[in-house]
């Protein structure tokens, strides 16, 4: 089993005959996930060739998901197209739609995430995607670092996502969900961590946050009332000092809210161990799984 | 990007949002001919992208055009909590007759914006908060529907006139993409205007391509360089300097790091391609930083194979020459193709390169080379 994305998912891509989207849809093609459609305004009657499979190019997401059944969006257009991209999406009634988008205004996402609601689940911005090993991967998560297994990850970050998919290869994930870095995402820790803790295909969560908003203490809380798998996490950004954006647009400390420290005591406080590296963090899962195995 | 007060007051002016009139001096001279225009007295405002002006001095009356003169000499210059005052705003002094609190923001938590507003303005807004938090009114605004001025002005017990200027400080925040509109205080005069007396604005860089925004202002260190070359840098203090690929992981770097008993240098990300030319650019800003004294690359082989990436720092360092050998660079590649990655930082012998195929390892040795050991 797994979240959000199945073998069974018919995936399209916005922006697939971009250079980006051409390169991320044939990495989706390995992976074995079923690229149903491509969407390019304008382009629609064209068709791009993936070695043996030919997939065909419609100009917009409604005629896409009327002729192939698709049921994943992923996005790979620019910033200034995006709030666009996404529109057609959530009005096409698509459930899911990955916006791997970076640099999208917080002010487009806000909007999108309004519309969506009750229509579509939005993930991302400016995030790797996810993917459920063995089955489907809608965005850019590299397929080849682990497979399948039975334990879920939910992260703000991809290089770390990949790190921690890495040290746990041996165990491999159901699902791997990248939210995104920015302030505001359409899908949050909370939502994943209730997510994996209903999936049956799901024993423990590894949850990654880093500095900027509240999200983790939110998740902690999430935790203590409603996920009784075994969580472990990582923090990202002890050393980040006050007032400097790193990296992602969200990681921010601002005055004394948003640092690590704070979330990794709001973690703690409900009982979820959390690694001071990535490292000691895949230690920490694995003596869980001992812990509950005995 | 944060904007000055005078820029926030320009920001408003073009969205009819009454303002106090007046204009921004670099120098004394400046400061006297403004208030000579104005003829009303005025008051001094340094321009400092930090709370706490009044306090610290840096907001002052005067009555005349000489008085200005006098008194914006005496606030250039100032530091205020780290900022100096470049330059003041000179503007007509406005006798509130009450005094309130306006701001439309990010609510991350929410996934939305929030509006608060609050009858008791003027003073600091998180001390309302704390002391009568019935006094400060939080709603969250509906991204489609927008703000109904009338019932927010109502709900804080503003006069009626406020609600067209909360709905126009509203239309503002969406039509410039601002992440944060604040007026403390926003007043009403003796003659029932409304009128906002500061300003506070953040622009979601994210949106610039939509905007004509001047570029951020240059300090002309590091930071500067980098943002020239496209990296994403943060300066930091320490003796390590920290490349990586992927923010959270450089991050996490840091983190390392400092476990291990050092400092980071910096915050640098590569993202995802790290060519030889990025890899050569961020090795050369931080190789720029004296502070430096050992580098720590941490590179994980996601979409980017550790072989390519391998290949650019060893054409980075071909590139930097001597400059790259003065101090020691620990590489620690995992991931996809680690071993043919690996295989060619090792063929290439470079005499500072050492390899620790672990993250917490190779954060470890860089910590001991940073120290000296």
């Amino acid at each position: 089993m797994a979240i959000f994305l199945t073998k069974d998912s018919r995936v399209l891509v916005q922006g697939m005959t971009g250079a980006e989207g051409t390169r991320h849809t044939a990495r989706m093609l390995a992976a074995g996930t079923d690229v149903v459609a491509g969407v390019t305004p304008g382009k629609g009657g064209q068709a791009v060739d993936f070695g043996e499979r030919r997939v065909p190019v419609f100009g917009s997401v409604a005629e896409a998901v009327a002729e192939t059944g698709a049921d994943v969006s992923v996005v790979f257009v620019p910033p200034r197209f995006t709030r666009a991209a996404v529109e057609e999406a959530i009005e096409a009634a698509v459930p899911l739609c990955v916006v791997i988008t970076e640099g999208v205004p917080v002010h487009d996402s806000i909007r999108l995430r309004a519309l969506a609601a009750g229509r579509t689940r939005i993930i991302g911005p400016n995030c790797p995607g996810l993917i459920s090993p063995g089955q489907s991967s809608a965005g850019i998560i590299p397929a080849d670092i682990t497979g399948a297994g039975r334990i879920g990850l939910v992260s703000k970050s991809g290089t770390l996502t990949y790190q921690l998919m890495y040290e746990l290869r041996d165990l491999g994930f159901s699902t791997c969900v990248g939210i995104g870095g920015d302030p505001v995402v359409g899908t949050t820790h909370i939502d994943c961590l209730q997510a994996f803790q209903d999936d049956p295909g799901t024993d423990a969560i590894v949850m990654i946050g880093e500095i900027g908003g509240d999200a983790e203490e939110r998740a902690a809380a999430h935790i203590a009332a409603h996920v009784t798998k075994p969580v472990v996490a990582y923090v990202a950004g002890f050393t980040a000092p006050e007032g400097k954006t790193m990296g992602h647009a969200g990681a921010i400390v601002s005055g004394s809210s948003g640092t690590a420290q704070a979330k990794k005591e709001a973690l703690e406080a409900v009982g979820v161990s959390v690694g001071r590296t990535p490292a000691e963090t895949a230690r920490l899962l694995r003596s869980l799984l001992r812990g509950a195995a005995s | 990007m944060d904007l000055y007060e005078y820029q926030a007051k320009e920001l408003f002016r073009r969205h009819a949002i009454p303002v106090p009139p007046g204009g921004v001096a670099s120098n004394p001279a400046e400061a006297r001919a403004i208030a000579a225009e104005l003829a009303t007295p005025v008051v001094v405002k340094a321009q400092v992208k930090t709370g706490g002006r009044g306090k610290a001095g840096g907001i002052r009356p005067a009555p005349g055009p000489a008085a200005a003169e006098e008194e914006a000499a005496r606030v250039l210059g100032m530091d205020i909590k780290g900022h100096t005052a470049r330059s003041v705003l000179v503007e007509a002094a406005t006798v509130p007759f009450e005094e309130y609190y306006a701001a439309f923001l990010v609510d991350r938590a929410a996934g939305g914006f929030l509006a608060m507003v609050s009858g008791q303005g003027g003073m600091d807004v998180e001390e309302v908060a704390a002391t009568h938090p019935e006094a400060l009114v939080r709603m969250p605004v509906d991204p489609l529907a927008g703000v109904d001025g009338r019932l927010l002005a109502g709900k804080a017990g503003l006069p009626e006139a406020a609600a067209e200027v909360l709905e126009r400080l509203w239309r503002a925040m969406v039509a410039e993409d601002a992440l944060l509109v604040e007026v403390n205080p926003l007043v009403c005069t003796t003659d029932q205007r409304i009128v906002a007396l500061d300003g506070k604005v953040t622009l979601d860089d994210n949106a610039a391509f939509r905007h004509s925004w001047d570029p951020p202002e240059r300090t002309g260190g590091l930071e500067d360089r980098a943002r020239a070359k496209g990296l994403n840098y943060v300066k930091l203090d320490g003796a390590v300097g920290v490349i990586g690929n992927g923010a959270g992981l450089v991050m996490s770097t840091l983190d390392v790091v400092a476990l291990a008993g050092a400092a980071p240098a910096n915050f640098l990300d590569i993202g995802g391609g790290a060519s030889a030319q990025v890899m050569a650019d961020g090795l050369e800003i931080i190789l720029s930083d004296p502070g430096v004294r050992c580098v720590l690359v941490n590179v994980f082989g996601g979409i980017t194979a550790c072989d390519a990436v391998a290949t650019g720092i060893v054409g980075a360092l071909a590139q930097l020459g001597e400059r790259g050998t003065a101090r020691p660079i620990v590489v620690r590649l995992d991931g996809n193709n680690a071993e043919a990655g690996r295989r060619i930082l090792s063929d290439a012998r470079h005499p500072a390169v050492r390899q620790v195929h672990t993250m917490d390892g190779a954060a470890e040795l860089a910590a001991r080379l940073a120290a000296g050991a």
